[in-house]
């Protein structure tokens, strides 16, 4: 009988080293994702490797301008204390995640490591332009989040390594996050999408999600109203320069048929939804 | 293939889990090897809540929980709600509000509403409609159209907060 095991790694050192012991096996921090396929039958594993118990993983801190979010950190815990407040649109993205219990397991660095073009927090990371701090018994390395996800998921992870955190920055300006799905709870994205502004940095970054294999951001979009605000006032963007955002937004976008919605209804509503979180930002612009 | 016994923590006894496979959820354990089979099972993928327990009081999905990685925490299912055999008040009021019809939800439900009453006592808050309908969010139920449950966290609440009804008594 071909052996078994079970880790409870207390360290990101034991986790590592659990990894290059067993090079097969399962990485399990929430569930929520690969139980689906356990329960399935689809994902088969002789060897667990179980992360929720690292308190490494758990936390989050401040490095000068910057947020170091713990791969282990849950959906309900980026949206409640301080993080809200330095991290809007994640915390937001987290609070559209699933349901009390999902969101009670569910981690940051599952969402990351699935790799999902609906995963709800993958918008904003590309927004944020985050990046992502890898771990294996080999040493560390630090990817940017376009360089971390490289498919429908797919991703850059080695045999061996682990996610041990994701770095945002915190930016002086509003964020939205915005998604659209069928309710209100239990939905997976049909299309969503991050803003975020940087005042210091004169710009607004976009991160669209469910609208391509990857979380896109609409280069073109972005320069473009960049250039439409007058940072010194912040005042907002007049009625013709939020439109050419919007159509834009909906150009990059390349999304695909399927059971949760049509290309044509996707790049439409993100279109929607780049005009209204926009506005949002700054209020008073013409609709 | 088995995986090495464990034992599980489960309203407050220890229970011996040998020869289980190490793919098996905890919602699968708890009814096919403990003998507990007050969560539901339905979806398999945390989408209708009828397996909700508390893990170290956290409300949680217990399909979507690897059996054997749930080893050392605190797991409470609905037969933990009332150990001793008397109806506990979120049950008493399912029952008064006739929030309860073909009743596949209600064990689920009634760990949402507890763990969110559970949350809401420690400053004594009543909850706003908002809060309970996110609260039970992730826990459908198809007969009752959700009226008669909304109901029932509400009396429920009132009995938490030592507010008990008249017709209670």
């Amino acid at each position: 009988m071909e052996a078994m095991s079970v880790t409870f790694a207390r360290t990101v050192d034991d986790a590592c080293a659990a990894l290059a012991e067993h090079p097969g096996a399962l990485l399990l921090a929430g569930g929520t994702d690969l139980m689906v396929g356990v329960n399935r039958g689809q994902v088969r594993f002789a060897d667990v490797v179980v992360l929720d118990r690292v308190d490494e993983l758990r936390g989050w801190r401040r490095e000068g301008d910057e947020i170091v979010l713990g791969a282990g950190l849950t959906y309900a815990e980026m949206g409640r204390g301080e993080l809200p407040a330095l991290v809007p649109a994640l915390a937001q993205a987290s609070r559209t995640v699933g349901s009390p219990q999902i969101r009670n397991a569910g981690t940051l660095g599952g969402n990351v490591a699935t790799s999902s073009p609906a995963g709800d927090t993958l918008p904003v990371l590309a927004a944020l332009d985050a990046t992502i701090d890898l771990r294996s018994a080999q040493g560390a390395r630090r990817l940017a989040i376009g360089e971390f996800v490289t498919g429908v998921k797919q991703n850059a992870l080695e045999p061996g390594e682990l996610i041990e955190a994701v770095r945002v920055p915190v930016l002086d300006g509003p964020q939205e996050f915005l998604k659209v799905g069928t309710r209100n709870a239990m939905v997976i994205s049909v299309v969503s999408l991050a803003l975020v502004v940087d005042r210091s940095g004169r710009n607004v970054r976009v991160g669209l999600g469910s609208v391509s294999p990857v979380p896109l951001r609409p280069a073109d979009a972005e320069a473009h109203i960049a250039g439409c605000i007058d940072w010194d006032t912040g005042s907002a963007p007049d009625a013709a320069a939020v439109h050419r955002f919007a159509a834009l937004v909906a150009g990059a976008a390349r999304p695909i048929d399927d059971h949760r919605g049509t290309a044509a209804y996707r790049s439409h509503a993100v279109g929607v939804l780049a005009r209204r979180a926009l506005l949002r930002a700054f209020p008073g612009g013409a609709s | 293939m088995s995986a090495d016994p464990y034992v599980l923590r489960v309203n407050g006894n220890d229970h011996q889990v040998p020869d289980a496979h190490l793919g098996e959820s905890l919602l699968w354990v708890l009814r096919e090897r403990l003998g507990l089979p007050g969560s539901k099972n339905a979806c398999e993928e945390g989408e209708c809540g009828s397996c909700s327990v508390q893990i170290d009081g956290e409300l949680v999905c217990s399909c979507l929980v690897l059996a054997a990685a749930a080893v050392g925490r605190e797991v409470t299912t609905i037969e933990g709600l009332a150990p001793d055999g008397e109806l506990a008040d979120v049950q008493r009021a399912f029952v008064e509000a006739g929030a309860v019809q073909c009743g596949f939800c209600t064990p689920g439900l009634l760990m949402a509403v507890d763990t969110l009453l559970d949350e809401l006592s420690d400053d004594g808050s009543v909850p706003d409609d908002l809060t309970v309908r996110e609260a039970i969010s992730g826990n459908l139920c198809r007969c009752t159209g959700y009226g008669r449950i909304l109901e029932a966290v509400s009396i429920a609440a009132d009995i938490r907060r030592g507010e008990s009804r008249g017709d209670l008594a």
